[in-house]
């Protein structure tokens, strides 16, 4: 039988690869573009299983709304993302470093 | 349940207006463009008379519970809406001069105004995220504005990607908090908290993430890095917008969740408080003394300022979110001016970001020079300027509740800020000027300008009435 922790510790598992891939990540953008929608689906994740052991269905509307805002999100990621590369050439993290101080 | 929509009719006048502004922008040519600026101003006051009209007496729930109408939000809803209003008044020659006088922009204004309407009204996390993300979306593509800036795209990317972490860190502690109490909304959750008892340990660990998403959204240290990249990066106008209205917004939304949602977890807020203002406050001033970009620099004093408003809070009494909240609407104020003077001595092809190009204000115009002054010692804490009774009042409200160290921690910590500032203002009386070029303005800006150094000048003489504005609308 699958309890409710089982669900919980796999939310926690993606999120922290999400974090992880977020941080130790230095060449790529589009990864990091990755690791945010990760994030996002982990707390769906959460918010489901939550969702169906409190027999609630709120938890499940809201993520909806979190699907459709991701989306959005990730619209305008790549579009900065588009814009950048015809800025720079490059999509690579460790380059985004012209301010400092 | 009721489907009493005339306390929303500010939020649903916004968003029809910004629909149709966005509809007519696209058959107006690039000359006739002044007309859609003149219907976003339009539409702001129309906003603010309806605020003015619905200003409610007292608190009610509206729409299944999911907005509450009350006086803080009716106040902090007009100062937002008025902000945005003069934000977009200093934007319009900084954007001609620069050719992106365009429909859009003003439209992400207005939609980002209604997300911030949204998040001060919210009385649900399902309202509270979308306001917030209606808000952050705007934001992005608005700096993202100038396409042809490598450092404006720059800036975009990092406030995107850290921006999206902090929606995602808030989120996993909303969910944390629907999984424990089992609602989205913010009375229900109050309740379901005072009733756990013994174990919160799993609640806490929600609380954390919640809390790491606002520290974000706030700009709060350790959770500040975007701030200050993004304060230069961006085109200056919209640095004003971003540093100005959305921390009012945000303050109203750290009063939701953790007041109106979480008052049985106040002592593990207060503590995370603590941590967070007195590292803003004292990261924020040191580092903005090496600073020589002026836009870099007034990052780092927004920092310092979130650290003295979160000092407010932090007391959990109700003077005491009285004087956060007047603290932000001076901070806001403040800001304003700041930039403002910052749009006014740039011109097409020259930007006036660095520290050094205030050198020999005086003798070049003395009338900005001296509501640089007022600007200046105002943020400084000097009095008899606004910014004095500001930092006065949330340092007496943590005297009160026993915090005396960190007043000390925040009245030294300003005196060394203070550094920063006077540095600008001997750099414009007393050395001579780097660049000879005339300012030049329009009307309309050099009224709003004007009349913003005054009114911190006077508000600081005759502070009463915001202040008792402030008490009255949180008591």
């Amino acid at each position: 039988m699958i309890v409710l922790s089982d669900y919980l510790i796999l939310s926690a598992v993606l999120f922290c690869i999400s974090m992880a891939g977020i941080f130790i990540n230095r060449k790529n953008l589009i990864v990091l573009l990755m690791c945010i929608e990760l994030m996002l689906l982990a707390v769906n994740m959460n918010f489901v299983a939550f969702s169906h052991f409190n027999n609630d269905i709120t938890g499940q509307i809201f993520v909806f709304f979190i699907l459709t805002v991701a989306a959005a999100e990730s619209a305008i990621g790549l579009a900065i993302l588009v814009v950048l590369f015809r800025n720079r050439a490059t999509i690579n993290v460790a380059d985004l470093d012209s301010m400092k101080g | 349940m009721s489907f009493n929509l005339l306390p929303i009719a500010p939020e649903i006048f916004l968003l029809t207006m910004a629909c149709i502004i966005l509809l007519v922008d696209a058959y107006l040519s690039d000359e006739s463009r002044d007309l859609s600026y003149q219907l976003v101003q339009g539409t702001l006051l129309g906003t603010t008379s309806l605020l003015w009209l619905t200003f409610p007496t007292q608190k009610t729930f509206i729409l299944s519970s999911l907005v509450v109408i009350d006086p803080m939000g009716a106040l902090l809803k007009l100062f937002i809406v008025a902000t945005v209003f003069v934000v977009f008044v200093y934007s319009r020659n900084y954007l001609k001069a620069r050719n992106f006088f365009k429909g859009e922009y003003f439209v992400l204004g207005l939609l980002a105004t209604l997300g911030m309407m949204t998040m001060v009204s919210a009385h649900n996390l399902l309202i509270i995220y979308l306001g917030l993300e209606l808000l952050s979306l705007s934001l992005y593509a608005m700096v993202a504005m100038h396409r042809d800036s490598s450092q404006a795209t720059e800036a975009a990317m990092k406030y995107f990607i850290l921006g999206a972490i902090a929606s995602g860190m808030l989120l996993y502690g909303m969910s944390i908090l629907y999984g424990v109490t089992g609602s989205l909304d913010l009375s229900v959750i109050a309740q379901k908290t005072a009733q756990l008892d013994g174990n919160k340990t799993f609640f806490a660990f929600g609380l954390v993430f919640l809390m790491v998403g606002l520290a974000f959204k706030f700009g709060a240290v350790p959770f500040h890095m975007w701030v200050p990249d993004v304060y230069q990066g961006a085109p200056t106008s919209v640095t004003m917008f971003i540093s100005t209205a959305p921390k009012l917004a945000a303050f109203a939304m750290l009063m939701r969740l953790l007041i109106e949602g979480l008052p049985a977890m106040q002592a593990e807020w207060q503590q995370m408080l603590v941590i967070l203002s007195v590292l803003s406050m004292a990261v924020g001033n040191i580092i903005a003394i090496v600073q020589s970009n002026i836009k870099r620099m007034l990052a780092y004093s927004t920092i310092s300022h979130v650290g003295f408003l979160l000092l407010g809070v932090l007391t959990a009494t109700q003077t005491g979110y009285a004087a956060a909240m007047f603290y932000t609407i001076v901070y806001a104020l403040m800001g304003l001016g700041g930039f403002g003077m910052i749009v006014l001595l740039s011109r097409a092809g020259f930007e006036a970001e660095n520290v050094v190009d205030f050198k020999g204000l005086n003798e070049r115009s003395p009338w900005y020079a001296f509501i640089m002054l007022i600007l200046m010692l105002s943020m400084a804490g000097v009095p008899p300027m606004l910014g004095f009774w500001a930092k006065l009042s949330v340092l007496m409200e943590a005297v009160h509740t026993g915090y005396l160290w960190l007043a000390l921690v925040g009245v030294i910590l300003s005196v060394i800020g203070a550094y920063y500032y006077l540095r600008i203002i001997w750099m414009m009386y007393f050395e001579k000027p780097l660049d000879n070029e005339p300012i030049v303005t329009t009307p309309d800006m050099q009224v709003a300008l004007s009349a913003n150094g005054l009114i911190i000048l006077g508000l600081g003489m005759f502070p009463q009435a915001l202040m008792m504005a402030c008490v009255g609308s949180i008591g």
